[in-house]
């Protein structure tokens, strides 16, 4: 059978929520080694969400993010997304530079540190499921772009409405110093590339 | 009383006299407004794909620049207006992440751009102003009674067009 996320049953879910648990785990010790402090980590959420309901999840459509987007490609291929809210992308470049950004835009050093923290906890998901398949997997690299999330969302929305109504959402909410760091990460492989990932995890038959 | 009607992703809405139709934060998505000058008279369309003629999974034929433009002409037609008469603007279409890729997916804004270009064509609808492309997204509000289409970015400020 093929595989799309319209027919996806619990196990493809759980499947999923364990890649999706050891990659934010991956990802959280990434980071925490990039900045040199413990990194706390709640158990993230994960769900298949319709992607007109994807912008509910936040309050104003208009609020702005932060986006870190990279493709991957290799045995299997796709995209990540990584979403920040701006206040959580505040609190990183404050852990790391001791102050706040000042309004809207970011300097250039400050989006380049975020940038290499989107690439940092892409590449930790990556690694955790390039371990977990023995599937090899190369990462591009990343692109930032601060603006309204509904604007960012409609990159997902748009790449997994080629073929289906629905998106894979993984949840994290991080704390650091006692900043809460909250992030989305859409994890995008091709469907092609979902028959791989579980015909290699041994979820899916060949017949 | 509230006179916004807000459109969503994959979606189209008509409205007339004081109405302000409203998208929230464009990104590669394309606002397509077909209105009515003289009898106030307006639709918008929030587009995400190009056609739904290249895509198995086309069920959502709000979702496609080809089949939406049409379900919005229909009941566009069924109110008080002078089809010869209709007008376009659109906004939107902009490549928010910059990404080399191998697919052409990243560069959709501008194929959704095109594919409405090509629709308002066939349907011999003029486009009278434009706001299109770029790396930004755009909130845009149509104002029904004086046609004014008003964009707002981040960092960019607010323009009429």
């Amino acid at each position: 059978m093929n595989f799309t996320l319209d027919n996806m049953n619990s196990l493809y879910l759980d499947v999923l929520k364990e890649i999706g648990n050891i990659g934010s785990g991956n990802a959280a010790t990434s980071l925490s080694k990039m900045i040199n402090k413990s990194v706390n980590m709640e158990v993230p959420n994960i769900e298949v969400v319709e992607t007109e309901k994807v912008v509910e999840l936040f309050d104003d459509e208009e609020e702005i993010t932060v986006g870190v987007y990279i493709n991957f490609n290799g045995s299997i291929n796709g995209t990540i997304l990584t979403l920040l809210d701006k206040e959580s992308a505040d609190n990183l470049v404050s852990i790391l530079f001791g102050n706040k950004p000042e309004g809207d835009i970011y300097s250039e050093i400050e989006s380049s540190v975020i940038q290499e923290l989107g690439n940092i906890m892409s590449s930790g998901y990556v690694n955790s499921i390039s371990l977990l398949t023995s599937l090899d997997i190369n990462i591009s690299v990343p692109s930032v772009n601060i603006d309204m999330v509904s604007s960012i969302l409609s990159v997902p929305a748009i790449e997994y409405g080629l073929e289906s109504d629905k998106l894979i959402l993984i949840e994290n909410r991080l704390i650091i110093d006692e900043e809460k760091i909250k992030c989305f990460f859409f994890f995008m492989p091709d469907l092609t590339s979902f028959d791989t990932l579980f015909k290699s995890l041994g979820v899916l038959g060949n017949g | 009383m509230d006179n916004n009607i807000k459109i969503g992703m994959a979606d189209y809405k008509v409205g007339e006299k004081d109405n302000i139709l409203v998208t929230l934060g464009l990104g590669s998505c394309v606002g397509v407004i077909i209105y009515d000058s003289a009898n106030k008279v307006a639709g918008m369309a929030h587009i995400m794909l190009p056609s739904s003629l290249e895509i198995k999974n086309n069920s959502n034929k709000m979702k496609f620049a080809d089949t939406c433009i049409d379900l919005m002409m229909s009941e566009l037609l069924k109110k008080n207006i002078n089809k010869n008469s209709l007008k376009a603007k659109i906004a939107g279409g902009a490549q928010m992440f910059s990404v080399s890729l191998n697919s052409d997916s990243l560069n959709i804004g501008k194929r959704n751009v095109l594919a409405v270009k090509e629709k308002l064509k066939l349907l011999k609808i003029p486009i009278i102003s434009e706001d299109v492309f770029g790396n930004h997204g755009r909130t845009i509000r149509f104002n029904c009674s004086n046609q004014e289409l008003n964009i707002k970015s981040i960092g960019k400020g607010e323009t009429i067009i």
